[in-house]
């Protein structure tokens, strides 16, 4: 099914709406596959298709909402009947509604590559063991742990009954490594990634590479002792904040007092170079996105420009409540869901220097390689944070001895202020934030 | 959900080129969830998720497919998909015969959830934010989510293995933000089991709402967590996934055989305090990783992963015990049908210990308190993991005295599970979770008595 005849079946459901209801059907066709390779044999492969439709159902400021895994008519059908079924069982929202058509044309963005879907798998395969290889070759203590191929094509198209109506398709690929690197009885762990809209702009020997280096460095490491000191957030980890900041900027979340920025519009919240904005119709982005999840075309968005508080995304419901309009940030996980508030593709605007230079100016360091327990360790409500962290010590602007086994800890408001220069090693992650270097002060170390 | 003689054909067809075992895995869920935020319940949604995933392993290879189409052609379609993704060599021509497995079900659900009325789903939402806001005048913000699901679930597989389930699942989820001078505070608590809407008939959610808001308004007196390694004592209940990250992801046996876990090689070694009795249960009656037959069709089972601190064995799915020529264990599970399965926890959990919880607080100078953790995260190779603390207190002279701000612990593993020195005799289940692995998330419960670790790493600010 075309994205286009995904459009006329989500047409024919907002067709049915009865007066005075609103009705939107959202339609999402997917395929996918997916090569593991272990010890240069293929371990799985799957290949599949999925599809399914989402229906909100609006009346008298009351939403219901239902959805199923599957595009039969029948089902679509009882859909409908459920969606409606639900609607009397929310509560009366005087903003309450579906987004309208405001205008914004969206822009022409290339994230369909035809060749994707004529590459072979037995290439696939090929390119993942070739992978697998390079990676083993890097250095004897190295084992691979898995070797990823990974392709997906979605096509999505959205109707509500106040004259939205649009279909996109986005395909896209990647591929990640996985290593275990031993020493004297030690096991460190790294990765590795390429992302692309076709394998042939994939950088294989730097996914490997970086496998290998980030488990490798990491061999010997200690505890270090709990201080304050500099630390330079490597691209991922960066990735990893910008996109936990981002969220705080969100205006559902303001209208709702979760955000610990909501009074703060125009004031300085983060060092003066700091320029944070959320761009889906930036193409390098992995996660760029003509449409938005409620139909509206996305557009970029500056929420904080040189440290001051510029903007929150908002949604249709986030516009509408707080008497401005949607930014074109309506989110929306898949069929299955409702349409939230939130960033798309977070990005900052990046310096010149790169991760060796921004280190070399630093006496008293640590480069953070990788965090663990975001989730657990972040309250983006309160802005505390504490997380686990590797990586390594900086002594007069070298890399010096491996760490592990502690934890880095300050507040996101005091991290904002507390950034000192961002890198030009931009990195475009399969993430919806972008990589780069950032250099913070004072942050908190905990080990021994 | 779908014929015997269909799933017998479908079988035979995922074969014919050269398989050596196929597998048919179906489900059909429906689900209702309800979520109230800002005082209003801002939407009811009905959802239905029904497909099959269908496995054929060659030598090394597993080839997989999946489809929302349940007729016998959208079966054979996937079929031939997953053969051709597993081999590409020729093959026979088998004949499947399936016999139904007999397993009495662990759980007997007396309301299921979708004879309920929704208006009753969403009082319960409204009764909750009530209960919460009226806790305190710095209650600022209140939401609740309820879920239910059931869940037929069917796999059968050319070693003629036929196994039917059905899973209820109930839970409700409580987030409260307190603000005050010092900022925002959250709180949450939440239940989930594998029954039916007679949960609420044991819990008092006013009482579930009121404990959420109260964690976020202790919070606001909080002072900032110490950072450095000293003692920590956790509260009953709260402290399993520290068991899930310190060493129940290393006993999965997929990292066990490809050398990528700290505990290869150390069954029948002390790998931790003798205190220490480990188990993962996949037949607690009720319990969020409660299920009759894991997602392969093997029966759910209790095993002993740490008995007296000594490694006794791993946990296994169908391949990795295939390789390895071992039992499998109930362990192999997935997230749904458009997922592989691979090995995963249960309900994981330590038994009791010798001790008074009192006297563990008693016997600490100064510490941490624990009363309430968040998640974790594992490197299963080196052994290094972190949790969060939801609620914590410093521990001063014996006596829990003031609330610390929320942040991480980090530890390793093996050198924590040695490090527990005391163990209480009051062992509680802790709050439903959601294990992720491999990007895909399945339901599981742990639990423990008090106990106190001799020294963690606090990540806090403090000096």
């Amino acid at each position: 099914m075309s994205a286009e005849q995904l459009l006329e079946l989500a047409e024919r459901v907002v067709a049915m709406a009865a007066p005075g209801e609103q009705v939107e059907a959202y339609v999402a066709r997917g395929g996918e596959t997916s090569i593991r390779v272990y010890e240069a044999e293929v371990e799985q492969f799957t290949s599949a298709q999925s599809e399914g439709i989402g229906i909100r159902v609006i009346r008298d400021g009351r939403t219901g909402f239902a959805y199923a895994g599957t595009l039969d008519p029948a089902a679509i059908a009882e859909v409908l009947s459920e969606a409606r079924d639900n609607v009397p069982f929310g509560s009366v929202d005087e903003w309450a509604g579906l987004a309208e058509p405001d205008g914004v044309l969206a822009k022409e963005l290339v994230l369909w590559n035809d060749e994707l879907g004529s590459y072979s798998t037995a290439d696939k395969i090929e390119l993942t063991k070739e992978l697998e290889r390079l990676t083993l070759a890097g250095d004897p203590r190295i084992r691979v742990d898995d070797a990823n191929y990974s392709d997906g094509a979605s096509e999505r198209a959205l109707a509500t009954s106040t004259g939205i109506r649009v279909a996109v398709r986005r395909n896209r690929c990647f591929a990640t490594v996985s290593t275990l690197a031993d020493d004297n009885g030690e096991t460190q762990s790294g990765w590795g990634y390429t992302v692309g809209r076709h394998p042939d702009e994939f950088d294989i020997s730097k996914a490997a590479g970086d496998a290998v280096d980030r488990a490798i460095r990491l061999l010997g490491g200690v505890k270090p002792e709990s201080r304050r000191l500099t630390i330079v957030l490597d691209q991922s980890v960066t990735a990893a904040f910008l996109g936990i900041i981002a969220g705080t900027l969100n205006g559902e979340s303001v209208l709702k007092g979760r955000s610990l920025f909501a009074t703060r519009l125009g004031e300085q919240v983060a060092a003066p170079f700091f320029t944070l904005v959320d761009d889906p119709t930036n193409p390098l982005a992995y996660s760029a996105t003509d449409i938005d999840g409620e139909g509206l075309a996305t557009r970029r968005n500056v929420l904080i420009q040189d440290g001051v508080l510029h903007k929150f995304v908002q949604s249709s419901y986030s516009g509408r409540r707080s008497g401005t309009a949607s930014t074109g940030n309506g989110v929306r996980g898949g069929f299955a869901g409702t349409p939230g508030c939130g960033c798309m593709a977070v990005q900052i605007t990046p310096g010149t220097r790169s991760q060796a230079e921004l280190i070399a100016g630093i006496t008293d360091g640590v480069l953070i390689q990788s965090v663990k327990g975001l989730h657990s360790g972040v309250n983006s409500v309160s802005g505390d944070f504490s997380t686990g962290a590797t990586g390594l010590m900086i002594r007069n602007g070298q890399l010096a001895e491996p760490i592990r086994e502690f934890t880095i800890a300050s507040t996101l408001q005091r991290m904002l202020l507390d950034a000192v220069e961002v890198g030009g090693d931009v990195d475009w992650l399969p993430s919806s934030s972008m990589g780069v270097s950032l250099v913070v002060n004072d942050v908190t170390i905990s080990g021994g | 959900m779908i014929d015997h003689d269909v799933l017998e054909r479908v079988l035979a067809a995922a074969v014919r080129t050269g398989g050596e075992w196929a597998e048919v895995y179906a489900e059909d869920k429906r689900n209702t969830s309800a979520f109230l935020d800002d005082g209003r319940v801002e939407r009811v949604s009905s959802g239905r998720d029904r497909g099959a995933g269908i496995r054929v392993v060659k030598g090394e290879t597993t080839g997989f497919a999946y489809t929302s189409d349940l007729t016998e052609a959208g079966l054979a379609a996937a079929a031939e998909a997953a053969a051709s993704a597993a081999s590409q060599g020729g093959g026979g021509v088998r004949t499947i015969a399936l016999t139904r497995r007999q397993a009495t079900p662990v759980n007997t659900v007396t309301t299921y959830p979708d004879t309920i009325a929704k208006s009753a789903k969403v009082e319960l939402l409204q009764r909750v934010d009530e209960a919460a806001r009226a806790a305190g005048s710095a209650i600022a913000q209140a939401s609740a989510g309820y879920g239910d699901s059931r869940k037929r679930v069917l796999v059968a597989n050319t070693d003629g293995v036929l196994a039917e389930d059905e899973v209820v699942r109930t839970s409700l989820r409580i987030s409260v933000v307190a603000s005050g001078d010092t900022g925002m505070q959250t709180g949450f608590t939440s239940i989930g089991h594998t029954f039916g809407f007679e949960i609420f008939d044991q819990y008092d959610i006013e009482e579930l709402a009121r404990r959420a808001a109260q964690q976020a308004l202790t919070k606001l007196k909080a002072r900032p967590a110490p950072s450095g390694a000293m003692p920590v004592v956790i509260k009953r209940g709260t402290g399993g996934v520290l068991f899930h990250e310190a060493c129940g992801h290393g006993l999965e046996a997929d990292h066990v055989v490809k050398g990528a876990s700290v505990y290869q090689g150390k069954v029948g070694q002390l790998v931790a305090s003798p205190l220490i009795t480990l188990v993962d249960d996949g037949t607690m009656v009720g319990e969020w990783g409660t299920r009759t037959f894991d997602d392969e069709g093997h029966p759910s089972q209790r095993n002993v992963l740490i008995q007296d601190g000594v490694l006794t064995d791993y946990m296994w799915d169908f391949l990795r015990s295939r390789k390895e020529g071992h039992a499998q264990t109930g362990n192999g599970r997935r997230e749904d049908y458009a997922s592989l399965p691979m090995v995963r926890m249960t309900n994981t959990f330590v038994l009791d210990g010798p001790d008074d919880p009192e006297d563990i607080i008693r016997a600490t100078e100064n510490g941490v308190y624990i009363a309430e953790l968040g998640g974790g995260q594992v490197d299963t190779a080196s052994g290094d993991f972190v949790f969060g603390m939801r609620e914590a207190y410093l521990i001063e002279n014996g006596e829990i005295t003031e609330p610390l701000r929320e942040g991480n612990l980090i530890g390793n593993g093996p050198q924590v599970l040695r490090d527990i020195d005391m163990l209480g005799n009051d062992f509680e289940m802790g709050s439903p979770g959601t294990c992720g692995k491999d990007g895909q998330g399945v339901p599981v419960g742990d639990g423990q008595p008090t106990l106190r670790v001799t020294s963690m790493t606090i990540g806090g600010t403090a000096a």
